[in-house]
């Protein structure tokens, strides 16, 4: 079971995350003034990173508050937690050695 | 033109006796459920307790109208009951708070809408929205543990503490009030499936234990 770090509550169970998808996708300027095809873009086309990769959670079984993460999508560790709305942070901590998550309880 | 006439709607008659909780029906069934001694583990709902929710920014002058009128401090981060005047208020959110109180509902809820008249946020009267269920007993921990992700431990998951969970999938407010005893808040809705999963829980305790 991989514990996610909430802002607000400290480590929790992932069962309690709803995951959101890719982070920072912008909503478009003008929407009018988009073709049929760059809306689908807007809407459906995400990136599919292997490695760290900024997508959205949300700490659906606790305070519902949305929030930012880099997670690394070969070996799911999360590097970096940080609020919605704010850019990525430009150098997320390396990684630790150890297989452990880096966030965590004792149980 | 019509001039509008508001008309009084306030029921005069006592009605609280019409009223059945949303896990009235397994009363008896949390009765049979109960263990006593070295193992045992009690369950019971306590019904129509007040509960409003309060949705204000945390140090906002709405929030300060709000602590004076209650009577204690709003909770400043995740886990903190704050208690006073017979009022307890659980953090669910950094600007969500659930106050529980014996008091009639539709007072404390005018009295802190008024409080905070004029500011951004809300009081909403949330008495029917959850239950209140109480275990108890040295197997409490135990019977929680079979469903609920947190780390219950006394060296983690203080007396006092509250927070928002899942127990048996079912979202809930849990909050420890003694070295034994917890209350659980579930939604109305879930009282029924939760209640059931509980005394499924606790049933390996009615047993001596087996090594």
């Amino acid at each position: 079971m991989i514990q996610i770090q909430c802002p607000n509550c400290g480590p929790r169970d992932e069962t309690e995350f709803h995951y959101g998808g890719q982070a920072h996708v912008a909503y478009p300027e003008n929407p009018d003034a988009l073709s049929d095809e760059e809306w689908a873009r807007y809407l459906f086309y995400r990136e599919n990173t292997k490695g760290q990769f900024a997508e959205r959670w949300s700490h659906s079984g606790g305070c519902r508050k949305w929030f930012n993460a880099i997670r690394d999508t070969v070996t799911y560790r999360f590097s970096a937690v940080y609020p919605a709305g704010s850019p990525r942070p430009d150098n997320a901590p390396a990684q630790p050695d150890s297989n452990d998550p880096i966030v965590g309880g004792t149980k | 033109m019509a001039e509008l006439t508001l008309v009084e709607t306030t029921a005069t008659q006592d009605i609280s006796a019409l009223r059945s909780s949303p896990a009235a029906h397994l009363a008896g069934v949390f009765e049979e459920a109960c263990t006593q001694g070295a193992r045992g583990v009690q369950l019971r709902e306590v019904p129509f307790q007040t509960m409003v929710g309060l949705r204000v920014a945390q140090d906002s002058d709405g929030a300060h109208r709000l602590e004076e009128a209650l009577g204690t401090l709003l909770p400043d981060r995740h886990g903190i009951v704050t208690a006073g005047s017979g009022r307890s208020v659980i953090w669910l959110a950094p600007d969500e708070f659930l106050v529980i109180s014996a008091e009639e509902s539709a007072d404390l809820t005018k009295a802190l809408q008024e409080a905070l008249y004029g500011h951004p946020g809300s009081v909403i009267d949330l008495s029917a929205n959850r239950t209140t269920f109480e275990l108890n007993g040295p197997s409490s921990r135990a019977v929680l543990e079979k469903g609920c992700p947190l780390d219950l431990h006394p060296r983690i998951f203080k007396e006092g503490t509250a927070v928002n969970t899942n127990i048996g999938h079912v979202p809930v407010v849990l909050w420890k009030t003694g070295a034994e005893n917890y209350r659980i808040y579930p939604r109305a809705s879930f009282a029924d499936y939760l209640g059931r999963w509980l005394i499924d829980a606790m049933a390996e305790f009615k047993a001596p234990e087996t090594n």
